[in-house]
């Protein structure tokens, strides 16, 4: 298979980056693992006449952990989240998702950048960016500026970034309580059917507060705060869980593909989700 | 239009340099430029493994990475692991437990299961399952891959031991 030509630049710090989109509009990309781009490249579904290589742009790797926030560079990989002891110790869910996102090979190339910032409603990151209320960082032209997960997706491939800008960091507090990252999907490295973040707090024996969203069950991920309301105060009994799902059903809005038709998407989605809360509340 | 780029690989030890387009695929640059044919092209959709090579450390299906993002890169293929003459103890192992059939997926197996063994000396048989989840064989129902990566696991843990 062999792409369209184009440019290929590799600078060393984000001003060049920001340069380069400057100069080039919209015939510049960034390239951060490549496991999204490049497919689409060699299928000629995307040109990029400039392609603007992330790697060498150390500030953008790193993990860092200050009381409970936590801050991840765009370009560390699933495979530095896999292997970071002290991330996994304060935010599990992060070690959790990461694992079930494509494959070995994959995960040493694919960034929580990339996988953030694309708006592909298959990936991964974003709903569990949106169950987190994480902060997204931008660069661009103008300066730094900083969205929320909640805001940033606005259709398929369609998000709050402009051209210009880059995602440089995401940035969450660490949840406290239990957690649970399920996905339902075909065969390793495809992507979800259906996948669940949950988290949940407790007092007293029941749900303090919860969170909650799924992905690829609409063009962008969704996150339902109807579904949490309906655990709060509750016991995650089976009729509390199954309210939380019905929430949850109203809000997804599931298209045929390859993956099946509406009424299994939304059937594999109130599973996954009852496992994830329970999954979750157990570990709370 | 004319945008060639000088490149230069470290594959297998050895030093090369010369001029690409960036938009070449670096398993087309192993096999058909450096005639190193051990990666094989399986999918081109990387999903199968058959072209994994290490790549500064990392497994990587070279069906998906341009020869530029590899350019100054250290590169380890399946003949860089070992030959016919002096086998790898998992190219051994592979043979003594027939962890292979028709032997197009091996050369990515033994070379994501080198790194494999190198970040855990001492997996478990659902670990391998784990770690070698991004190499598809269409022959074995991967039984004696897996028993083969095992067996070489023991082997360079018992020569580790007698070193020490």
């Amino acid at each position: 298979m062999i792409p369209a030509s184009f440019d290929y630049h590799r600078p060393s710090d984000m001003d060049g980056v920001i340069a380069l989109l400057k100069e080039h509009g919209d015939d510049a990309r960034v390239l951060a693992g490549g496991h999204s781009l490049i497919p689409m490249m060699k299928l000629r579904m995307a040109e990029v006449p400039h392609l603007i290589d992330l790697q060498s742009i150390e500030s953008l790797r790193g993990i860092s952990i200050n009381g409970s926030r936590v801050t991840i560079g765009a370009m560390v990989t699933q495979h530095d989240i896999i292997n970071h002891s002290e991330l996994t110790k304060v935010a599990p869910i992060m070690r959790e998702t990461s694992l079930q996102i494509a494959d070995p090979q994959v995960r040493y190339m694919g960034t929580v950048g990339g996988n953030v910032a694309n708006g592909d409603p298959g990936n991964d990151m974003p709903g569990l960016m949106q169950c987190l209320d994480a902060t997204l960082h931008l660069v661009g032209p103008d300066g730094t500026r900083e969205v929320a997960a909640r805001d940033y997706y606005e259709a398929a491939y369609v998000t709050a970034r402009e051209e210009d800008e880059v995602l440089t960091a995401i940035s969450f507090d660490a949840p406290s309580g239990g957690y649970s990252y399920e996905k339902q999907k075909r065969k390793i490295g495809d992507y979800a059917t259906a996948a669940a973040a949950v988290t949940i707090q407790t007092s007293g024996g029941k749900v303090s507060s919860a969170s909650i969203a799924m992905t690829n069950l609409s063009d962008v991920p969704v996150w339902s705060e109807a579904a949490a309301d309906a655990l709060v105060g509750t016991a995650c009994d089976a009729d509390a869980i199954k309210a939380a799902v019905n929430a949850m059903l109203d809000d997804i809005d599931p298209t045929e593909d390859n993956r099946g038709p509406v009424a299994f998407k939304r059937h594999v989605a109130g599973i996954i989700l009852t496992r994830a809360i329970t999954r979750a509340w157990d570990r709370a | 239009m004319s945008n060639k780029m000088h490149i230069k690989l470290n594959v297998n030890g050895e030093g090369h340099e010369f001029l690409a387009e960036p938009r070449e695929l670096l398993i087309y640059t192993l096999r058909e430029r450096l005639n190193i044919t051990g990666p094989h092209i399986g999918c081109e959709t990387s999903h199968c493994g058959a072209c994994t090579v290490t790549i500064n450390g990392k497994s990587v299906k070279a069906c998906t990475m341009f020869v530029a993002q590899a350019d100054g890169a250290d590169i380890t293929t399946i003949e860089g692991l070992g030959g016919p003459d002096n086998m790898h103890v998992l190219q051994e192992a592979f043979r003594e437990h027939h962890g292979l059939q028709c032997g197009y997926c091996t050369p990515g197996m033994i070379t994501r299961a080198s790194k494999l063994l190198e970040e855990n000396p001492n997996p478990t048989e659902e670990e391998v399952r784990f770690g070698m989840a991004g190499n598809i064989c269409r022959c074995t129902g991967y039984q004696n891959i897996v028993k083969s990566i095992l067996a070489a696991a023991s082997e360079l843990n018992a020569a580790k031991e007698a070193a020490e």
